[in-house]
């Protein structure tokens, strides 16, 4: 009896002392957050992608309670949870948010094995950034994608694939989320997040090869040499620029009206998801090599077509 | 891929590689063992032949149906000499006598459980090995401690009781008198002691392992660090209180020397560098002669192994090698 | 016998072209001048398309402080000035000559008496830098970083002693031996005007013991000059690196970036950039032609040639038989720390110490395994780093990680790779976790 009273009250006291002790250490290091920014955390995806620019979701909560607090929740987007769940946040912190378009990964490179040959072989681990410190890679092209899928190894979202047949990178466009890991990844910076376009449509240049026309075209055949035809093409939309012998196309601008397709010697515009014009062909994001989206166009892709002026530009 | 014919390779350097192998490795580790498996061949005879066979055979069996089956991986590893070294030292580990259905089961438990549940070569936190041996140990610990006698031990004419277990006698019994029951320090050098099959033969392991260091599959730290602690340690309890035996009997009784020699050294769960190599030895050493002496099993080793392989990582964050000019670099910040 | 005290491996030497007496180059029908032949800013081409040039013309000026000139090797016209694929994989400024005859520019003593120091009383250090600078002199042992920068501590350092290195620990490489069996006498003098220049008077000839020769003449030819030392070494890789020859030399280790050499108070020239320094103080001649050694267990003729840069690949190897049928790989200097070539038309540059031809079986990796811990890189490692975690760590981009882990120390060696016994890309993942961390301290300065 006596040794029963003796344990109770020796760990009842013992527990006491640990509880006091608790109470007072979490009194003192007690660490005070807003309580709004685990509400926000509770709707983003969690994925903690960095997609939105700040480390995981915790981060991105931060902010955006931050924002609120300064009056606006402008520039800040889960690019993975998209509109819905900015305006869950935008709810939780009593605001409202503008609706922002969806975008896209979309992968700025046609340079298939048949496009593009390899010229030597790489041995070595299975990484672009890799790669990229022995020069210009297998191909003659200094822009192209490496095919070892970095950002294969960077998405979350299992939407980004390299085909084997190809060896380029295909994103799932049901999957992507537009976080932009995969661009970040890129070492080349390929992988452009552009927005999805009405009805997912778009016109998208798939090339990012810098060089002059003559060394693009000489190495690949899908290249973009910078003839600038697609320019004069979007006289009246303006959409298009040739920066450093590259065409860009501001989806902003670009009404989908298929001229520079239509243009371009080389085939390197293509129109993604757009009905077909004569011939029926199905286009994912990056379309494979025999299979470049309905080019009805007089000027098809051909090796004779070298500008006529290859340093036009720059 | 797409087959490329004629074309340069391109890589970074450095283009020439030493030639050396894991399988070099590992079974470099088999042909050291050799001569102390042919011993406890002729000392134990049939038995310790099917223990051995049954032992490594179940090892590579286990390997090649979990990464076949269970981890579903293309690449076959069992050429790869682990499997067999796991079951050459796990043999090593067993009395000569063992059913094989436990032997079996151990050997299932080193491979499933030590190794492939970790992913594998290399990620396993403790030796495959010595986690089959301990966990037949705990299991069946009358199983595997009922030696048969050494076919040449009769001559000195006792039988039952390992040195080990003598040892442990005269510390409960506080009798050092008990200790005169024990074979000379030579005899026990030479093998002519009971016990598992892979702890008669101090002088063959020795042998062996003086071939590890010469073909530098191993460096000396671990061996020497663990032996020579377990002699310091061991000496001076002798000198302290005779009930404990001569340190040189403590060395060469037991599996010391193949815990030292050939556990302790595994790759996989050792510390890299030549500092914590050292630590993780003397630590070995204490806790051998701590758990032999005071403990409630006869033998330490493997325990004080298996416990610093679990330190392994701690020692790894630590213990980094001496860097080039660091002490300059120590200087200066002064 | 001395040697570096941590890490280091033992590769085998296959030195083919050792014993093999210097030959002259022919002439390139074309020749290509990279603009980008050194460590930091590239230099500017100043000839234009058209433009005839002489040998010894200036190509291209230097950029900046860090930089170098660079001089045509050939004379004839400038037939383009654009960009072109150059050693390291790159496309990039070079101007291209092709060429007619041979005329020199008379500036240049062609004469092959040798100059000595004391012939010179005129020379004092600045003169010597100054000359070294427009020469274009870059380290030529494969670092190709400017020798006047070199030559000009930075404030608060001050040199001690002069080394030469004449390891030549990669395998394969025997250019600076032949060189040394050649040009003893030039060399010595280059030693004296590096002294002269940073104003010591020490210095150390390093040889790896494995050139007995190449010791004996050195230690017969400097008996003249008591402040010169020729110190055998023990061999090891890789004691030709700046830092390790320092430690097995002078006994003194390089603390960790961003310390220097210098703090050591020694300041490390290669052989062939004493004779450069020697030719271009004493005879004029800025830095236009190189030994190189072209070599390969199928090459029919591995030699040592003297070659103008600029001069493509693909015709050193025709004047030594031709490529063999069983190419694999080409690399760009020596087998350990060399560069392999995406393509044969690449031409020579200051830092072109090698060329090394793989057969087909040498030139493919094994494939790699898991990690066994086994340790043996770090073992190897004569940084002291620990090579398997610091490539984990860079797999998965654990920049901080690799930072606390010293991998800025790295040099890139290749022992670690080398002494794999799971033939894992250590040094892939080390170099690209290097490379990323050091551009992450500078952005973290430039804030």
């Amino acid at each position: 009896m006596n040794l029963i009273l003796l344990a109770i009250i020796a760990l009842g006291a013992i527990g006491l002392i640990a509880a006091l002790l608790l109470y007072f250490a979490s009194q003192k290091f007690a660490v005070h957050e807003d309580e709004r920014i685990g509400q926000v955390s509770a709707v983003l995806p969690q994925a903690n992608c960095g997609g939105c620019g700040f480390p995981g979701c915790a981060g991105f909560a931060g902010a955006c309670v931050k924002a609120a607090d300064e009056g606006s929740l402008e520039g800040l987007l889960c690019p993975v949870g998209g509109q819905p769940v900015m305006e869950q946040v935008a709810g939780i912190l009593g605001m409202t948010v503008e609706a922002s378009a969806p975008k896209v990964a979309v992968v700025r490179c046609n340079g298939s094995c048949e496009n593009r040959p390899r010229l030597v072989q790489f041995d070595g681990a299975q990484s672009c950034k890799v790669q990229q410190m022995i020069g210009m890679g297998e191909t003659g092209c200094s822009y192209g994608c490496f095919g070892c899928g970095d950002c294969v190894k960077a998405c979350k979202f299992d939407a980004i694939h390299i085909n084997p047949e190809t060896l380029l990178p295909e994103v799932d466009e049901e999957k992507c989320t537009a976080c932009g890991a995969c661009a970040k990844a890129c070492p080349r910076q390929i992988i452009e997040v552009r927005l999805k376009g009405p009805k997912n449509r778009r016109m998208v240049v798939l090339c990012n090869n810098k060089d002059k026309g003559a060394i693009a075209n000489k190495w690949c055949k899908a290249s973009c040499i910078g003839c600038g035809k697609c320019v004069k093409a979007c006289e009246k939309f303006e959409a298009i620029t040739v920066t450093k012998n590259l065409a860009y196309i501001d989806a902003e601008k670009c009404k989908l009206c298929r001229k520079c397709e239509e243009a371009c010697p080389k085939g390197a515009i293509h129109a993604i998801n757009m009905p077909p014009r004569k011939p029926k062909t199905d286009a994912p994001a990056a379309p494979k090599a025999e299979a470049p989206v309905a080019t009805n166009a007089p000027s098809a892709p051909t090796n004779q077509n070298t500008p006529n002026n290859p340093t036009n530009q720059n | 891929m797409i087959i490329m014919e004629n074309k340069l390779i391109v890589s970074l350097s450095p283009h020439v590689h030493g030639g050396d192998s894991v399988q070099k490795n590992m079974y470099g580790v088999c042909i050291a063992l050799l001569p102390a498996l042919i011993a406890s061949f002729c000392f134990f005879g049939l038995g310790a032949v099917t223990v051995m066979l049954t032992s490594v055979l179940a090892c590579v069996f286990f390997e090649w149906a979990i990464t076949k089956f269970i981890l579903k991986r293309d690449k076959l590893t069992i050429l790869d000499g682990s499997a067999i070294l796991t079951g050459l030292l796990l043999g090593f580990n067993l009395p000569s006598n063992l059913p094989i259905w436990i032997i079996v089961l151990g050997a299932l438990f080193a491979i499933g459980v030590g190794k492939m549940t970790f992913g594998g070569l290399g990620q396993n936190i403790f030796n495959p090995a010595l986690a089959g041996r301990v966990f037949l140990l705990i299991s069946f610990p009358v199983q595997m401690t009922s030696w048969t006698d050494n076919v040449l031990d009769h001559v000195d004419g006792y039988s039952g009781a390992t040195p080990l277990a003598l040892m442990q006698k005269a510390i409960l019994e506080k009798d050092p008198s008990v200790l005169n029951n024990l074979p000379s320090s030579l005899d026990m050098f030479l093998g002519q002691t009971e016990g598992s099959m892979g702890e008669v033969s101090a002088l063959l392991l020795l042998l062996g392992c003086a071939f590890m260091l010469w073909k530098k599959i191993i460096t000396w730290h671990i061996p020497v660090s663990i032996i020579c602690t377990v002699f310091v340690f061991a000496g001076l309890l002798h000198l302290l209180d005779p009930v404990y035996a001569n340190p040189l009997q403590v060395i060469f009784s037991g599996g010391l020397i193949l815990g030292a020699c050939y556990m302790a050294t595994d790759y996989v769960t050792s510390p890299m560098s030549h500092k914590g190599q050292l630590i993780y030895g003397v630590a070995i050493g204490l806790l051998t002669v701590v758990i032999r002496n005071w403990g409630a099993y006869p033998e330490g080793m493997s325990f004080a192994i298996i416990i610093m392989n679990a330190f392994t990582p701690l020692i790894n964050t630590y213990c980094k090698p001496k860097r080039f000019g660091e002490v300059v670099r120590k200087e200066a910040a002064k | 016998m001395k040697t570096f005290k941590i890490g280091g491996v033992h590769p085998e030497e296959n030195k083919l072209s050792a014993g093999q007496p210097i030959r002259e180059a022919q002439l390139p029908k074309q020749a290509v001048f990279s603009m980008f032949q050194h460590i930091g800013a590239p230099a500017n081409a100043v000839v234009k398309k058209g433009d005839v040039v002489k040998v010894g013309t200036l190509l291209g000026e230097a950029g900046g402080f860090v930089s170098a000139p660079i001089y045509s090797s050939v004379s004839g016209k400038v037939s383009k000035v654009d960009v072109a694929l150059d050693a390291s994989g790159l496309r990039r400024m070079a101007v291209t000559v092709d060429v007619e005859g041979d005329e020199w520019e008379e500036s240049i003593d062609r004469s092959k008496d040798l100059v000595k120091l004391a012939d010179r009383p005129d020379l004092d250090g600045k003169t010597i830098v100054e000359k070294i600078k427009t020469a274009g002199i870059v380290g030529m042992g494969g670092a190709t970083f400017p020798t006047h920068v070199k030559l000009c501590p930075p404030p608060g350092k001050v040199a001690e002693c002069v080394i030469v290195n004449a390891v030549e620990c990669e395998p394969y490489l025997t250019a600076d031996h032949s060189l040394m069996l050649a040009h003893p006498e030039e060399i010595l003098v280059g030693l004296q005007l590096v002294m002269k220049a940073v104003g010591v008077n020490k210095g150390y000839i390093g040889i790896e013991c494995n050139k007995p020769d190449a010791i004996k003449l050195m230690t017969e030819k400097s008996a003249q000059y008591p402040e010169i030392e020729v110190v055998p070494l023990q061999m090891k890789y890789p004691q030709g690196g700046e830092k390790q020859l320092i430690d097995a030399v002078i006994g003194r280790q390089v603390p960790a970036p961003p310390a220097l050499p210098i703090d050591t108070g020694a300041i490390v020239q290669n052989v062939g950039t004493c004779f450069a320094i020697y030719e271009a103080v004493m005879k004029n001649k800025p830095l236009i032609d190189r030994v190189i050694t072209v070599t390969g267990k199928s090459l029919k003729q591995p030699s040592n040639l003297l070659a103008r840069l600029g001069t493509p690949f693909s015709q050193l190897i025709d004047e030594c038989g031709g490529l063999p049928e069983d190419t694999g790989k080409v690399i760009g200097g020596g087998p350990m720390m060399g560069k392999a070539l995406l393509s044969l038309d690449v031409p020579m540059t200051k830092g072109s110490s090698g060329l090394l031809i793989m057969n087909n079986k040498e030139a493919r990796r094994a494939e790699a395994e898991p990690c066994i811990r086994c340790a043996k890189c770090v073992g190897a490692c004569p940084m002291g780093l620990e090579p398997y975690f610091l490539a984990k760590v860079s797999e998965q981009t654990d920049w901080d990680v690799a930072e606390q882990n010293d991998i800025t120390s790295c040099i890139e060696c290749g022992s670690c790779q080398f002494t794999c016994p799971s033939h894992r890309p250590l040094l892939d993942y080390i170099r690209l976790g290097k490379s990323t961390v050091m551009g992450i301290i500078r952005s973290r300065a430039a804030k």
